[in-house]
């Protein structure tokens, strides 16, 4: 087993056995705001009210995610998100992989320069071109619509990038075979490119996904009306009346509502993310 | 005609087949237009045209609603040269950026190095480190504003426990900034520590081997093989660490709102109270791409020393 070589290990190293034992300490210190966070939804609004110590969910209580679903609008905002950011990804995995593949693989004029024209957007944040972007939406009068929160931030760079790369990476060999089948361009993306490039997608709809969700300055400033708020936005609105007032476990209950989504996605796609990073890294 | 055709075909394929074993592909301009030319489109309408509009906006006195606009040539630039409150808000960005990123880094490389490896515990370790950074700041100010709350947090028993008077940490003039910092950690330290494991992971394990047998110290080999061994990707990170904090916003308007006495307004929120508190979005676009300005600088200084390392090798 793993941990018997593991254990001799630590035996013969003193230092790494100290090393592991403060990592774990300091992983249970890292865990603690969240776990605190959890146990007060759990708890009754008028004992918090008294104290919000300790770390037993006790007494225990469904009432404040009862709350959550019934007065507030929180339900609406977590529909706003998932609607949101699975929109999003969903474009931003097709329109990627498409310019990704003609970048690695078909051949027209000027493509280098196109190219270093669309990494340059890496450089230019969303903080510098969302008033502009607030104008033009204001001009076209769409704000507070799905199409508002979900256009804007289809074209990343970062998207086309990373299929780029990936699919410069697959062997020309399967190509050519295609195309002596007289493939067209689209047999080739679709039964060729998009089936290995599985990987790479999961990791790129990860990261998508994830940013759509977390979003915090775009949906603020386009989404004005309470009905168009996502998660983000709606929880930055109801934080400021409630933490002071006496619904703290509701508060509480609401962030965990509004995280158990993307918790969860975390948990099952852990690994992805984790090699996603590694593989944006480069080598 | 027609012989003259045919004869420069044959022609040119004769020169052609023996270049190109294969067949040789003229350009795909027609398919190119069709994979390229959405992602193209949206990317010319959302990115480069706002930008150039952006500029074109700070020449005005443009107001946010009411459709006020006047062309008024650098003025913003030179109100924004002697405005006290964006250099202020500069300031505190830097403070902010000066004492996120060096922990960021260092932190994030000191989990990396002892969560790196196979076994079974440091593969359950890793993802606590990571999981904080799927929450949104929202979730995130929400957490450490009850953690450092004075009256209810988790802060005050530790003060107490020490003998020491719980002080309100996001109401203090010297604490409100550390506490934005520590909060940013707590939220950002999964994405800078994956690189490092990816970036340590590479290194060709024959040289710690080597080092062993010369009975090399730990630091000895940390100094020699690990660092240069991460060089690239320490830059990386610092790099991608500066453009992302110097960009911090929703944790300085959501735990601190900028206070106390605007010790913790950074850039972004200048920009944001500008725009759509005063509605002044002329001046609000000025700042923003001064916003731009100092971040070019140092993806430039990255590409610059990135560029020289190489040469080095």
């Amino acid at each position: 087993m793993t941990d018997t070589t593991l254990m001799r290990r630590l035996t013969r190293r003193p230092a790494d056995k100290l090393i592991l034992i403060a990592t774990i300490a300091f992983a249970i210190l890292w865990m603690i705001p969240m776990l605190w966070v959890l146990v007060m939804s759990f708890k009754p609004n008028e004992v918090l009210m008294r104290s919000t110590a300790g770390f037993l969910p006790y007494p225990f209580t469904l009432e404040n995610f009862i709350n959550v679903i019934r007065i507030a609008t929180v339900p609406r905002w977590l529909m706003n998100s998932a609607i949101v950011a699975t929109t999003m990804t969903v474009l931003v995995l097709v329109i990627s992989s498409m310019a990704g593949y003609a970048f690695a693989r078909l051949r027209f004029p000027f493509k280098p320069a196109i190219f270093v024209m669309v990494i340059a957007g890496l450089m230019v944040p969303e903080q510098v071109i969302f008033i502009p972007l607030h104008t033009m939406f204001a001009d076209w009068n769409m704000h507070n619509s799905y199409t508002a929160l979900v256009i804007p931030r289809i074209a990343t760079p970062i998207g086309v990038f990373l299929m780029t790369q990936f699919f410069r990476a697959v062997p020309s060999e399967l190509e050519e075979a295609a195309r002596l089948d007289h493939a067209s361009h689209f047999t080739i993306f679709t039964k060729i490119m998009l089936p290995l490039s599985l990987p790479a997608l999961t990791t790129l709809g990860l990261f998508t996904f994830l940013h759509a969700w977390n979003d915090y300055l775009w949906p603020l400033v386009s989404a004005t009306n309470k009905d168009m708020y996502t998660v983000t936005v709606g929880l930055a609105s109801i934080q400021g009346n409630f933490a002071q007032s006496e619904g703290i476990g509701t508060l509480m209950a609401s962030a965990v509502f509004a995280s158990a989504p993307i918790v969860l996605l975390f948990i099952i796609f852990q690994r992805y993310i984790v090699a996603g990073v590694a593989m944006s890294a480069g080598k | 005609m027609t012989t003259i055709d045919t004869g420069q075909v044959a022609a040119s394929q004769a020169v052609a087949v023996p270049k190109t074993p294969h067949r040789r592909r003229k350009s795909d301009i027609v398919p190119a237009l069709i994979f390229l030319g959405p992602f193209m489109a949206l990317y010319a309408v959302f990115l480069i045209f706002p930008l150039f509009k952006g500029i074109y906006i700070s020449f005005h006195d443009w107001e946010l609603a009411g459709g006020y606009r006047e062309w008024i040539g650098f003025f913003n630039y030179e109100d924004l040269w002697y405005d006290r409150e964006f250099w202020r808000a500069t300031g505190n960005t830097f403070r902010f950026v000066i004492m996120a990123v060096p922990a960021m880094t260092a932190l994030s490389l000191v989990l990396a190095l002892a969560l790196r490896g196979q076994d079974r515990i440091r593969t359950i370790l890793r993802p606590v480190f990571f999981s904080s950074s799927v929450f949104s700041v929202t979730v995130v100010t929400l957490v450490w504003g009850m953690v450092l709350s004075p009256d209810r947090g988790l802060v005050t028993p530790v003060f107490e426990a020490f003998g020491l008077e719980p002080i309100n940490i996001l109401g203090s003039l010297t604490w409100a900034m550390p506490a934005l910092v520590i909060a940013t950690l707590w939220w950002g330290i999964g994405l800078p520590m994956a690189l490092f494991i990816a970036a340590l992971g590479q290194i060709p394990s024959e040289l710690y081997e080597a080092a062993e047998l010369d009975y090399a110290s730990r630091w000895r080999k940390f100094t020699a093989i690990t660092i240069p061994g991460i060089r690239r990707t320490m830059l990386l990170v610092l790099v991608l660490q500066i453009v992302l904090q110097f960009q911090i916003f929703g944790q300085a308007q959501l735990m601190t709102n900028g206070g106390p006495a605007h010790t913790t307004e950074t850039i972004v929120m200048y920009i944001y109270n500008t725009g759509f508190r005063d509605w002044q979005i002329g001046y609000a676009t000025t700042i923003a791409l001064a916003l731009f300005v100092i971040m070019l600088f140092f993806s430039m200084l990255q590409l610059w020393i990135g560029g020289r390392g190489d040469t080095n090798d």
